[in-house]
């Protein structure tokens, strides 16, 4: 049994506890700061300060080595014009469609399996979700050797079935390396999503369901009027995750593709990472940082408005 | 994952004769067995791969089943740049300072949050949250700047307490919540018999909620023998590499030198473990994604 009780989590106890909150918690707001001081150091020291330097490095040529010097608005001026930039923006927007499609409709036929009250479903689940355990640079290793044309297993398959006469190099198009990226991806990190819709689907009443076959509604009417308005809140949230986790996608690209084939497949993050630590020009990666920052805060926000505004309706 | 978390509760009416039924199970069974075949496939195959002696795992094209069984694989990573043991090691390092920082500052936050009024208690609550909100790869640039102005860069410490501070939104989020359901009166009776409050925290509430802390604590352990991009941005001396960094090594070795079967080697050494510890823990991992992806 899950002890730390999943249900509660969300639904927290705030009246409940500040009702309670009266005797020693007030009196003594010294202790309750020594406890949180250890949050306070980390927040401050590794998250806050970072933040400020960020936005501030962003302002200035800063070079790796040798000291930086401020240059206003320059760095930012400059992102328009880097075409590795501006391209990695639209191939990532590009890579977060396809991969968030793709990922809920390969879900929802997995969900369809772990959900089954037959005997195995157990096991298929587990089987589903094992490669999401696993790191993105030792999965995205795996497969680097698995799509390799001699040494890969990847062709030898699709020839041993009859799809393909010889190696058809995998990572050689770009098209063909964004289709073996998101492969692994999907591969990789369908299980989270499987697992968390599965948390939704039982969140939904079982009455419902009674009471929609009391009624004569259909398998695919029941889909249509009990299930999806029930999921809404759990399909919006794995959608912010989906595309959030995709827009900053680095790992996978940088061992599988490295960006390439001639820089086809270069994300966002690893332009920025580029800038830094090949181009040495830190001031241009903070700029790209900040917009970044900026267009995901956007984003974040929008989307926990669209989520409130859900929650409310309902 | 755990039954009782997430079986389905609902019984399926089915229609139809048993033949019927009998074919429906089948077809069931033959497509999910597909499936879970395919998405097992990889996982296995590295590890047969890596059980070849080093001339076959480098064929081409490869055999379907070793015709060889060796360890040579696993040798060979020894003599790989510093040796598999220096980047075992390291990412052991990193995984338990990692793990012990983020239970140490979740359990005191998480309780300092769920039981005391101070100042700023919302303030610092909501930064603390606002770090999801955050991209990390934004922030590593600065942290890179950060940590070698104070000699940290390139030090195992330096990478934990950045991945500690990843962790705490999740991890005081998850312990402030687990503290808030241990009724108060349990502590209270504690203090009238004279403990402090940190005594009656760590002998009476982190007891009860000593699930929420596994969950932390496998979060951590996974997130830190994983990462990738921050080690790449706060590690410079191969001394120092972790695992994952490691296993990118191998795969830009230059490609006479190229060996895939110490790769795949390396890829279930660094696969293995975390394995091993979801099996064994996912209970815990369940209800820790139940209560870290319900958070919006």
């Amino acid at each position: 049994m899950s002890t730390t009780a999943p249900a509660e989590a969300p639904v927290r106890t705030p009246p409940l506890t500040r009702r309670r909150a009266h005797r020693p918690a007030t009196r003594r707001p010294l202790t309750g700061l020594l406890f949180v001081a250890p949050t306070a150091v980390v927040v401050a020291g590794l998250f806050l300060a970072p933040l400020g330097i960020l936005v501030y490095m962003s302002f200035t040529d800063w070079p790796l080595l040798g000291s930086p010097t401020p240059n206003g608005l320059d760095n930012y001026r400059q992102l328009g014009d880097d075409d590795q930039f501006t391209g990695a923006i639209t191939f990532t927007l590009l890579y977060t469609a396809i991969t968030t499609v793709v990922l809920f409709a390969v879900a929802f036929v997995l969900v369809a399996i772990s959900n089954s009250p037959r005997r195995g479903a157990r096991f298929y689940r587990t089987a589903y979700f094992l490669p999401y355990v696993v790191g993105t640079a030792a999965a995205s290793s795996m497969w680097w050797v698995d799509s390799h044309d001699e040494l890969g297993v990847f062709n030898r398959l699709l020839q041993a079935v009859g799809l393909i006469d010889r190696p058809i190099g995998l990572l050689a198009t770009p098209g063909k390396a964004l289709g073996t990226v998101i492969a692994l991806v999907v591969w990789k990190f369908i299980g989270f999503q499987v697992i968390v819709l599965l948390v939704g689907l039982q969140s939904i009443p079982g009455e419902y369901y009674e009471a929609a076959m009391v009624d004569g509604a259909s398998v695919w009417q029941r889909l249509r009027y009990v299930t999806f308005p029930g999921l809404k809140p759990t399909l919006a949230l794995l959608t912010v995750l989906s595309v959030t986790g995709s827009l900053l996608a680095f790992d996978q690209f940088f061992v599988l593709t490295h960006g390439g084939p001639d820089n086809s497949t270069v994300t966002v993050v690893l332009a920025l990472y580029n800038k830094a630590f090949q181009s040495y020009r830190l001031g241009n990666a903070a700029a790209e940082a900040v917009v970044l920052l900026v267009a995901l805060i956007i984003l974040n926000v929008v989307q926990l408005r669209l989520l409130r505004s859900r929650d409310r309706e309902e | 994952m755990s039954s009782s978390t997430l079986a389905p509760r609902r019984t399926v009416r089915r229609h139809g004769g048993p033949l019927q039924r009998a074919t429906r199970t089948a077809a069931y069974h033959v497509f999910s067995a597909a499936v879970a075949i395919a998405f097992l496939f990889p996982l296995v195959w590295a590890a047969l791969n890596s059980v070849k002696d080093r001339d076959e795992a480098n064929r081409q094209p490869p055999t379907w089943f070793p015709h060889s069984f060796s360890l040579e694989n696993y040798r060979n990573l020894q003599s790989f740049d510093q040796g598999i043991g220096v980047y075992l090691r390291n990412s052991i390092v990193v995984s338990a300072l990692t793990v012990v920082g983020s239970v140490v500052v979740c359990v005191l936050g998480g309780y300092g949050f769920a039981r005391f009024r101070f100042p700023g208690k919302n303030a610092l609550f909501g930064t603390t949250l606002a770090i999801l909100m955050v991209p990390y790869a934004t922030i590593l640039l600065p942290l890179y700047i950060l940590l070698s102005k104070i000699g940290m860069l390139n030090t195992l410490i330096g990478l934990a307490l950045v991945l500690v501070m990843f962790q705490l939104p999740f991890g005081i989020f998850m312990m402030r919540n687990s503290f808030e359901s241990v009724p108060r009166e349990l502590e209270e009776a504690a203090l009238v018999d004279g403990c402090t409050d940190f005594g009656a925290m760590w002998r009476i509430s982190a007891r009860i909620v000593a699930p929420g802390v596994v969950t932390v604590a496998l979060f951590s352990f996974l997130i830190a023998w994983n990462e990738f991009l921050a080690p790449l941005f706060i590690l410079n001396d191969g001394r120092k590499y972790t695992l994952p960094v490691m296993l990118v090594n191998i795969r830009y070795a230059s490609f006479n030198i190229l060996d895939v079967g110490a790769l795949q080697a390396g890829v279930v050494v660094a696969m293995v473990p975390c394995l091993v510890v979801y099996l064994a823990l996912q209970r815990f991992y369940v209800s820790g994604l139940v209560a870290g992806a319900l958070r919006g």
